[in-house]
């Protein structure tokens, strides 16, 4: 039966559409305003933007999987997980970062918030692809806003060469997706996931075992660079020193986020006959367990050598991508997304939080050093507190929702019988110890001339947000646990199609 | 209802803690004599209940009682099952002594922080959250349970250590944390093993489940019996690092010369006892059958410690480090207790814990005052205090006694409780450990004739005899000394029941 435009159920892609809206009204308007108006109006609508797409959001969760757009566009509740993710971080980095809009004489007026509103957009329709070009498209637009992000700065030096090394190293790993993604259309004949799947099995089993596993290689490239995994990590500490806080903070966060949807949802979908036919277990699993232990300690003892607080966080980020690598790569450990899901989303909480902190911090300071944190427990105590309980999370130590996320994962890679990578995270963790303790000891150990100083509202809520969410998650992860728990996975492996008629 | 509330005793002494915290944080940064006091009587209320708790126990009872059990979350499997880990709190004949030990050096440490000279209010509140963290490990049921309030510990500890230390403080608060840390790890690793295993972390549950002949069966196979070796083995090297066992004893040493007095009489004579009931409840009551094979290889090396430590303490030409290498050589009996594996050594090695215990607090507590007045603890600057100060001198020498275990105090019977064991099992290495004993005396009475007689040197020629709010808290603590010298039963009795059962598992 032909299907028409309006015969799809357009209301699955509500969230999507109010961003998009969002991002367009807000171009408008800021083009209207005069140029000295404060922008941070802007700011508050595009939190309310988000929030309405949250609910819309949460609303569809539940519901049963719906592909809309010629089968190029999914709902369902994978997507659904990984776009609350995604919407809860751009929105509390726009809360966090309100002032951030007009700072220092600088005209950085509408365009961080719009921009950050069609990076997000791509990051959810990444989750939601079922087709490569929706899928590259999604990648392409949630890149290119982040590249413009990254300088948006334009008079600061350090601002405009973490842009442009980002582009570069960001456009090449695109390019490397593509040509992954070429070898998939070549093999298959079909941009579609599920179609691809059949067809790639079909060529896997017709002696074109080596294409098959070229394209996923090469899309793993890519992938390596946009989550921050180590060998594919230089770009990283550069960036995120360079790139103003608020953005730093998105990239951390959001873009790890949605590459992760992209990874699981190409992996799993498109590849997962290798898992039943045997190569996954001989080499893809095998390099994913690489890339993940590469990242782990690459991460975490060159973080140990960094003065300047966001190369350290640089570091300790592409360390923590190589935790989320954990669960994938040990497939077999049967709670792949809970554990994942649940890692991202304490990695959220704990990461934002430590970034506000850290904007606040160094902006008082005048300096990226770590040495901007001396004395904080006796300038700022409360401050001091909640930084703490955001490296301690970050460490993986209870009771906070990061250690509850590790235990999960750890739980995981067991069940799966993978103890090498089990050991290799707890070991690691132990080495972020000395690094997460180092910002710690400048808190507590060390004396300070400098007074207190006072912390915009935005970060204050923000802050306050992510303590009780990393404390509450850590304490009680029943609640999350039962949200992840009743969502439907298994649903995402098959196409609508074969389910629901 | 008498009996709701009555049950719900551990929880509510393993909390308790923090309503001192709470009253302090109310407290003007300031008014440091009121911190004082409210610290002080913080530590109070866990006194109280752990005293209530002691009281109300009973003696016969082999099996956990008090216990308090509450759902906390579950963690959902694929074919909708789940392994639900419970919160789950008590106390057993294993556990109560040293929770009882632990409360009433937390309130003597209390005391002798008065000495802390900076921030007071923080380091109370870091003090209560220590307090409360090592409560908990003795009162948890659930290893997960155990595993939190263990890192609590750990990171409460950190914070002391590296803020009211001595000079090189940092580095001893560093060291501290990545030796623990790593020990941590190896806990984790084992308790997500025993977790994937078993489905549990309850302690009776999977003490059940390993004792069910066909669990024991399939767990008697390749891998799952290597596996189980893993857990095994992890476990002990994690309590093993928080004893210290001979190699992984560094950090402890820069513990006990750079964190201030009062935390190490609590480190020194709790946290240390941390890694002692985790070999016990987990070594020897979870894994009985791997214990004893590696019984002989645990008393080789509690040998080394107990040689190694009295031989270094010997030649140390610091208090604080005859102390601390004292300290190494005494968990060595404690070794030498849990590898006897029988009633007598594993009840002489939970004596040993309890009092030493005891006597680390009060010989740190001394150290504390030392400090205070000369403002050293090398030996060699020192001489000649009994003339300026004879009672504190007397209280070193009474702590000093009980060390080297004295008839009539603490350390005598737990010494000869584990020796009895271990002589049964291992004679040949019982007894060169005795040769152990003859150098605990030797350090001891150089370190106590070396400060407390000759000379009279310079920087102690004027300082003040022990105050009252010194005297109380040191004859208190000498007075549990010798009562348990004097009449051992007060902790025999209680113990008894569970250590028989522990025993039995392990076959003594």
């Amino acid at each position: 039966m032909e299907k028409y435009l309006l015969d799809y159920n357009w209301t699955v892609m509500a969230p999507e559409l109010t961003i998009l809206v969002a991002a367009a009204l807000l171009t408008v308007i800021d083009l209207l305003m005069k140029k000295e108006t404060d922008r941070r109006i802007l700011g508050w609508m595009g939190i309310m933007a988000v929030a309405t797409a949250g609910a819309f959001t949460l609303w569809r969760v539940g519901k049963p999987p719906y592909e809309i757009l010629s089968d190029t566009y999914r709902v369902d509740d994978f997507a659904l997980a990984f776009k609350l993710i995604l919407l809860a971080g751009t929105a509390l980095v726009l809360l966090a970062f309100l002032r951030e809009i007009r700072k220092e004489g600088e005209h950085v007026g509408g365009e961080y918030i719009y921009l950050l509103l069609t990076a997000l957009l791509g990051g959810m329709i990444l989750t939601s692809s079922a087709d490569l070009i929706t899928l590259f498209v999604g990648l392409e637009l949630l890149s290119l806003s982040s590249y413009v992000l990254a300088c948006i700065r334009r008079k600061r030096l350090p601002s405009n060469e973490a842009a442009w090394k980002y582009f570069i190293t960001g456009s090449v790993s695109s390019a490397f997706i593509l040509y992954g993604m070429s070898f998939v259309y070549g093999l298959s004949g079909t941009t579609n996931l599920y179609m691809a799947q059949k067809r790639l099995y079909e060529a896997f089993n017709s002696g074109y075992e080596s294409f098959v596993l070229l394209s996923l290689f090469l899309m793993l490239l890519g992938f390596g660079f946009k989550v921050a995994s180590a060998p594919f990590h230089m770009w990283v500490p550069d960036v995120y020193q360079g790139a103003p806080t608020p953005v730093t903070a998105f990239l951390a966060v959001v873009s790890k986020t949605a590459a992760f949807a992209f990874v699981l949802r190409v992996l799993l979908v498109t590849y997962l006959f290798l898992y039943e036919t045997g190569p996954w277990q001989d080499v893809v699993g095998p390099a994913l367990l690489v890339l993940s232990a590469v990242s782990m300690v690459v991460g975490n003892t060159g973080a140990l050598r960094q003065s300047q607080t966001k190369r350290l966080m640089a570091y300790s980020s592409v360390a923590h991508a190589g935790y989320l690598l954990v669960p994938l790569a040990v497939i077999s450990g049967g709670m792949l997304f809970e554990s994942t899901v649940y890692y991202l989303m304490a990695y959220l909480l704990m990461t934002l939080g430590a970034f506000t902190v850290l904007n606040v911090v160094e902006q008082d300071g005048k300096t990226g050093d770590v040495a901007a944190f001396a004395g904080l427990s006796r300038r700022n105590p409360l401050l001091a507190v909640a930084m703490t309980v955001f490296l301690v999370s970050l460490a993986g130590i209870p009771v906070t929702a990061g250690f509850f996320g590790k235990f999960y994962i750890l739980i995981h890679a067991i069940t799966g019988q993978t103890f090498w990578i089990a050991a290799v995270m707890v070991i690691t963790t132990v080495i972020s110890y000395f690094y997460y303790f180092k910002i710690i000891r400048m808190m507590y150990f060390r004396p300070s001339s400098k007074g207190r100083f006072a912390i915009p509202f935005g970060a204050v809520a923000v802050i306050l947000v992510s303590l009780t969410g990393t404390i509450f998650f850590g304490l009680f992860p029943q609640w999350t646990l039962d949200f992840i728990g009743q969502l439907d996975w298994v649903s995402t492996l098959s196409p609508v199609g074969t389910q629901h008629q | 209802m008498m009996e709701n509330v009555l049950n719900m005793l551990p929880t509510w002494l393993a909390f308790s803690p923090l309503l001192g915290a709470m009253l302090l944080l109310l407290v003007p940064q300031k008014r440091t004599g009121w911190l004082k006091r409210l610290g002080i009587l913080a530590t109070f209320p866990p006194l109280v209940l752990a005293l209530l708790l002691y009281g109300t126990f009973h003696s016969g009872m082999d099996s956990v009682q008090f216990e308090h059990r509450l759902q906390w979350f579950e963690i959902p499997l694929s074919g909708g099952a789940s392994w639900e880990l419970t919160y789950h709190m008590g106390v057993d004949g294993l556990s109560m002594p040293l929770v009882v030990m632990a409360t009433v050096v937390a309130t003597l440490a209390a005391f002798a922080s008065t000495y802390i000279q900076k921030r007071q209010k923080e380091y109370f509140l870091f003090f209560l959250i220590l307090e409360m963290g090592m409560l908990g490990v003795f009162l948890a049921q659930n290893l997960f349970l155990f595993f939190l309030f263990f890192e609590i510990t750990l990171v409460s500890l950190y914070f002391l250590i590296g803020i009211w230390g001595f000079v090189h403080r940092e580095r001893a608060a560093n060291q501290f944390l990545l030796y623990n840390g790593l020990g941590s790890a190896f806990l984790l690793i084992s308790l997500v093993g025993l977790l994937v295993l078993f489905g549990t972390l309850d302690f009776n549950q999977l003490q059940e489940l390993s004792d069910h002949p066909r669990t024991k069966g399939v767990l008697s196979q390749s891998p799952l019996k290597e596996i189980v070796w893993g857990i095994f083995l992890s476990m002990v090297v994690a309590f093993g690092i928080k004893l210290p066992i001979f190699p992984f004893h560094r950090w402890m040493l820069k513990v006990h010369t750079e964190a201030p007095p009062a935390v190490v009489m609590v480190h020194s004579g709790v946290l240390l006892k941390m890694g002692a009931y985790g070999l016990i409840r987990f070594g020897v009551q979870l894994f009985p059958d791997q214990m004893r094979t590696i019984a002989t290889t645990l008393a080789v090396l509690g040998l080394v410690n107990i040689l190694y430590g009295a031989v270094l303490a010997f030649v140390q030409q610091d208090l604080k480090r005859v102390l601390a290498y004292a300290s190494i050589s005494h968990m060595g009996i404690i070794l030498f207790g849990v590898a006897s594996a029988n009633v007598s050594g594993l009840t002489g090695a939970v004596f040993q814990a309890v009092s030493h215990g005891l006597i680390s607090a009060v010989l740190f507590f001394f150290i504390a005052s030392l400090v205070d007045r000369a403002g050293t603890t090398e030996i060699g600057k020192l001489g000649g205090m009994a003339r300026s100060a004879p009672v504190l001198t007397g209280v070193f020498l009474a702590g000093g006694l009980a060390l080297l275990g004295l008839p009539g105090m603490s350390g005598f019977v737990s010494e000869f409780l584990v020796f009895v064991g271990l002589f049964q099992q291992e004679p040949a290495l019982a007894a060169v450990g005795i040769l152990g004993l003859v150098l605990t005396a030797a350090y001891t009475l150089r370190a106590v004739l070396a400060t407390g007689f000759g000379p009279l040197k310079s920087r102690l020629s004027d300082i003040t005899d022990i105050k009252p709010s010194e005297a109380a808290p040191m004859l208190m603590l000498l007075a549990f000394i010798l009562l348990i010298g004097v009449y051992p039963d007060v902790l025999g009795e209680p113990i008894k029941a569970t250590m028989q059962m522990i025993a039995s598992r392990i076959g003594g």
